[in-house]
């Protein structure tokens, strides 16, 4: 009786042993963020506070832009509508505050992907959805139209909490160039500011002067500098620790962009699903199952690409159609001299 | 016993209850940021900060370190509110005593200006005097010269610097002047109370703070000599000053409308202090021969002054801490440079808030504590 004892708490053991483990990996597939978001029915995605062609309201406070679109790739994926986003406009100084307190789930907002963000504060950069580089706005009467003319005592408006900051003073220190920094906390304060002749220049990202341009009194009085002064590889964020929502806004961009690569826009992909190529059939969910490992069904890149198009489309849409970068440049597909490269879906 | 823990027991369930609310605070905050690999630790602040300032009032860059510019942030936040508490000052005791004025147009100026002023949002009045005043002045070349040395535009006031040789001297002039003074009036306060005679302090204060460093120029070989601003052209057509000292407009704009803001509250104060005095008082001072102005230096301030520093001193707490609206001008203050800029490039968001919270507390702190000691001394003394 004893020695039958001794095995059945055992097997017991076993049993709960073996029950603790699918459980474990059951609730890691099911990830909290993923979880909430589907309890609560909308994805919380933090954006800009308006810069058009990237995370933009108009007048009904419809929010539009490349970096909108990441959100409603999500929204699409693990809700079933790209409309089901609730947009919370952040300045840069708020936004990983926002992410990390869990006030937003998503931080897409032309954001810098560099080693301390990613390493130092708790978060994790899923992928880069706009190659940029940092430039300069002058008045085109200045006469500049080489950074190389700059003097000392320029006056540079700029955001703070931004890697435009940093990124200015390597530049003018490595010209033995002294400036003035004119730090504003909102973009709008800064454009209003430069747009005044408090400053002889304007820096940031240069898709940002491009479409802060566009909101000028006169744009045609301002040019872009031609030289870029550094890398700024943007791309949407998440919070450290939820590896598998982190997987799914990561493949939510990468859809998007494979998408384009395999021609599948939103007006074909139903009718792809016939393709005979099978990387495209996975692609619009009829072949394998690529959505069980983040616990969402098989459709869930067909309804991305259906309810918000491809890269190309969202590009075009927000960022070309609107005369802000109509060259696509860096972010063009690797097959068509860009450098837009993503991982296969398979 | 039973009395004793009726005494105690609310006290202490008050003290558990905000032990614990503290204590699941901090618990909450360590778990959520293990959770997300977050470090906490003030060691950032001996780092290098790595980004610049437009304005400061010590020697810095960003090769200096994250202490270094919480100090810069801190001096500025300290600048603009002291130049705020004089300027709100100076204008609130005029407009207040000016309520008073037995003048209509002066007296209804006076209110017009209180009633404008106090019931805009500061906010919007500091965006106004920013971007609407800002737009209306000129660009450094076409700017008017003020006395032919100094320059209002838009990228700031450029005003000539003052180049000293032997200033030390100078400067122990005026200590010396000032220590004189303070010896006379001693003295002459004794004189008044054991002989009754009244001697001029004024006039001797005014003569001994202009005569003494007078000296130290023609004897003590003291020279100073002015560097004028020039304009130098950067571009086609845009300029800049050089030479000289030049106060950003953000400051300029900053403190204008923190004083202007907080002078109204000032003047409200002042007013009811005065009439806060018994009409007999003033009719028993004049009754006993004193003049207008003796009645209202001996009897009537004296006592107005009692009931007008509590209500100021709030005043200028309010000034410090609106003081950190700056951040929506660029005025590089502490909020702006430490708990914005080094607060975004570490990501060290519960250390940063809170050094600022802290800081601002010693702030106010700092003010109340020196305004108490102003009031105790002012105060009826019991004899």
């Amino acid at each position: 009786m004893f020695k039958y004892l001794k095995q059945l708490t055992s097997l017991v053991a076993m049993v709960a042993v073996l029950f603790t483990f699918t459980t474990e990996s059951m609730a890691a597939k099911k990830s909290k963020t993923l979880k909430n978001t589907q309890k609560k029915g909308f994805v919380r995605c933090g954006v800009s506070q308006g810069l058009p062609g990237f995370s933009n309201a108009d007048a009904a406070g419809n929010w539009t832009g490349v970096d909108v679109d990441v959100c409603r790739a999500v929204a699409a994926a693990v809700l079933g509508d790209a409309n089901k986003v609730k947009f919370t406009p952040l300045s840069a100084k708020e936004r990983f505050t926002a992410l990390t307190s869990g006030e937003i789930d998503i931080l897409s907002r032309n954001t810098t992907w560099t080693l301390s963000r990613d390493a130092d504060i708790g978060l994790t950069f899923v992928g880069v959805n706009f190659y940029d580089g940092q430039g300069f706005m002058v008045r085109k009467s200045s006469g500049i139209t080489s950074v190389d003319q700059f003097k000392n005592g320029i006056s540079a408006c700029t955001n703070i909490g931004t890697t435009t900051e940093l990124n200015m003073r390597d530049f003018f220190n490595s010209r033995g160039i002294s400036y003035e920094p004119v730090a504003f906390e909102k973009a709008d304060e800064v454009v209003a500011a430069y747009d005044a002749g408090r400053c002889d220049t304007y820096t940031t990202d240069k898709s940002g002067l491009a479409a802060q341009r566009t909101k000028m009194q006169n744009p045609d009085e301002h040019i872009v500098l031609p030289e870029t002064i550094s890398k700024e590889p943007l791309g949407p964020v998440v919070r450290q620790g939820d590896s598998v929502w982190e997987d799914i806004v990561r493949w939510s961009l990468n859809t998007m962009i494979e998408a384009e690569e395999y021609g599948i826009t939103s007006a074909n992909a139903d009718s792809m699903k016939t393709s005979d190529n099978p990387q495209i059939k996975r692609l619009v969910g009829a072949e394998g199952e690529m959505g069980a490992a983040f616990g969402l069904d098989n459709e869930w890149n067909l309804r991305i690409i259906k309810q918000v198009g491809n890269y190309g489309e969202s590009y075009k849409r927000n960022i070309a159609d609107t005369g802000i970068l109509p060259d696509r440049g860096p972010n063009e597909l690797w097959t068509k001299g860009g450098i837009l490269y993503v991982p296969p879906s398979r | 016993m039973n009395f004793k823990l009726k005494d105690i027991g609310p006290q202490l369930m008050t003290v558990i209850a905000v032990v614990l609310v503290f204590g699941f605070f901090t618990y909450n905050a360590q778990v959520n940021m293990e959770n997300r690999g977050i470090d906490f630790g003030y060691g950032f602040l001996s780092q290098e900060s790595s980004f610049d300032v437009q304005f400061s009032l010590i020697e810095y860059d960003g090769s200096h370190s994250y202490f270094r510019a919480y100090l810069v942030g801190l001096l500025n936040t300290i600048l603009v509110s002291v130049i705020g508490i004089i300027l709100a000052t100076i204008l609130g005791v005029i407009v207040g005593i000016a309520r008073l004025s037995p003048n209509y147009l002066i007296n209804k100026f006076a209110a017009f200006y209180v009633e404008f002023f106090r019931n805009i949002p500061l906010l919007l009045q500091i965006f106004f005097w920013y971007f609407a005043a800002l737009r209306a002045l000129p660009l450094p070349q076409d700017a008017e010269a003020i006395f032919g040395i100094s320059f209002l535009t838009i990228k700031g006031l450029f005003v000539p610097a003052f180049i000293w040789q032997n200033f030390n001297i100078f400067f122990y002039s005026i200590v010396a002047a000032i220590i004189a003074i303070i010896v006379i009036r001693i003295h002459s306060k004794k004189k008044q109370e054991t002989q009754g005679k009244q001697t001029p302090v004024l006039l001797i204060s005014i003569g001994l703070i202009f005569i003494l460093p007078l000296l130290s120029f023609l004897i003590g070989g003291v020279r100073l000599s002015f560097e004028v601003p020039v304009l130098k052209q950067l571009a086609t057509t845009s300029f800049i000053y050089e030479g000289g000292v030049s106060l950003p407009p953000e400051l300029i704009a900053l403190a204008l409308s923190l004083s202007l803001y907080t002078a109204t509250f000032i003047a409200e104060c002042v007013r009811a202090g005065i009439q806060g005095v018994g009409k007999g008082q003033k009719e028993a001072a004049a009754s006993i021969g004193l003049t207008p102005n003796q009645v209202l230096k001996l009897v009537v301030m004296p006592q107005a002054l009692r009931i007008i520093i509590p209500p100021t001193t709030n005043q200028y707490l309010n000034l410090t801490k609106n003081s950190s609206l700056a951040a929506a001008i660029a005025y590089p203050d502490l909020v702006l440079v430490f708990a914005g800029t080094a607060l975004m490039q570490t990501g060290k968001a519960i250390e940063i808030v809170s050094i600022t919270m802290f800081t601002y507390l010693s702030l106010s702190i700092s003010i109340s504590l020196f305004m108490n000691w102003y009031n105790n001394k002012i105060a009826i003394q019991e004899k």
